[in-house]
């Protein structure tokens, strides 16, 4: 691998911009497939160009054989996203524990106090209201979005912009109790049922978690598997 | 900003690496048959004094990669491993989990 490709994989992964890297195992010649552009040494025909767009299509790194010899397509796509609305205490593990399961974390908070960042050394912190710092994160189909202030006026306006969204992942702390007034709420405020329904709620596996580190965990999990299950839905239609 | 994912990061760990002038190899898994404990694309970075960060296996053929990687650092040469039940290595290597795995091998220019 030249050190420009090492540099180019790094710039992609940064830039949320999926690509592929082929490689001819004989001679280790490379490529970088972009959406809309290829660089490198190794000649791309169409071929390559068509096997690498379906290799990222399916999110899967594959091998081909060409005239010249076997070539290794290594796709490279966005890395998914969790964005946690409520800087408080679950959240200060959630968000270095996802930061380890290699999700890009932003926490939103518009409460200075909690949302700091000596309380969030390594990740992303917004003291923005959660709708405008959704909105300035942006939420596509490779974001989980999870709500953990108990407050309607902080949870709401994320809820509403996160259930329009494409997020494959919706989580919203509080009991069950607390989730019927939500459905109430969110209704009124033009959620559809079907949408509402998207909410894992009360959020996490049920593992009997406790402290904020076990809750993390059982949402964090609920997160892996809502995420493989859609992964796996999605080859099977392929 | 550093996360702990940069910490885990095969390709940033290679970049530091050759950034502090050290010789650094790369080992993709390319193919996978069977159980194999880590999936095709999977990575492993080794610098030349056998350091290594990432993985290729669940630890079972990480030795055998990287005497291959450190070659592959001194010669420039890319390699292409096999290991499998089938193979006498296999067993020496120790692939426990039955399964079989193609390894590329190359250094970072």
């Amino acid at each position: 691998m030249k050190l420009d490709t090492l540099h180019a994989l790094a710039t992609a992964r940064t830039a949320r911009q999926p690509v592929v890297r082929a490689t001819r195992l004989a001679d280790g010649a490379e490529a970088l497939i972009y959406a809309d552009r290829t660089e490198g040494a190794l000649s791309t025909d169409g071929a390559i160009v068509a096997a690498a767009r379906r290799a990222l299509a399916d999110g899967r790194s594959t091998t081909v054989e060409i005239a010249g010899g076997m070539v290794f397509l290594h796709t490279q796509t966005p890395a998914s996203r969790l964005i946690v609305v409520g800087a408080v205490h679950i959240a200060q593990a959630l968000a270095p524990m996802a930061s380890m399961l290699e999700f890009d974390v932003t926490v939103i908070d518009p409460r200075r106090s909690f949302a700091s960042d000596a309380r969030f050394p390594a990740v992303r912190v917004l003291q923005d209201w959660p709708d405008d710092g959704l909105n300035a994160v942006g939420v596509d189909a490779a974001t989980a979005v999870v709500t953990l202030t108990h407050d309607p006026k902080l949870d709401d306006p994320a809820l509403e912009v996160a259930l329009r969204s494409e997020a494959f992942y919706v989580g919203s702390l509080g009991s069950k109790r607390t989730h019927a007034k939500r459905r109430e709420r969110l209704l009124a405020a033009g959620i559809t049922d079907a949408q509402f329904a998207r909410i894992q709620g009360p959020v996490g596996l049920s593992i009997g978690a406790k402290s904020p580190a076990e809750i993390a965990v059982s949402i964090l999990a609920q997160i892996i598997e809502v995420r493989a299950r859609r992964a796996e839905a999605l080859q099977a239609a392929a | 900003m550093t996360s702990v994912a940069d910490t885990l990061d095969v390709l940033d760990q290679a970049g530091k690496w050759r950034a502090a002038g050290k010789g650094v190899a790369l080992a993709t898994v390319i193919v996978t048959w069977g159980s194999s404990p880590r999936p095709v694309g999977s990575r492993l970075a080794i610098d030349d004094g056998g350091n290594m960060v990432g993985s290729v296996s669940g630890g079972c053929i990480e030795g055998a990669v990287v005497k291959e990687a450190l070659a592959a650092i001194s010669d420039g040469k890319p390699r292409l491993l096999d290991f499998g039940v089938t193979d006498e290595q296999a067993w020496d290597v120790g692939l426990a989990c039955g399964g079989k795995v193609q390894v590329f091998v190359e250094k970072v220019e």
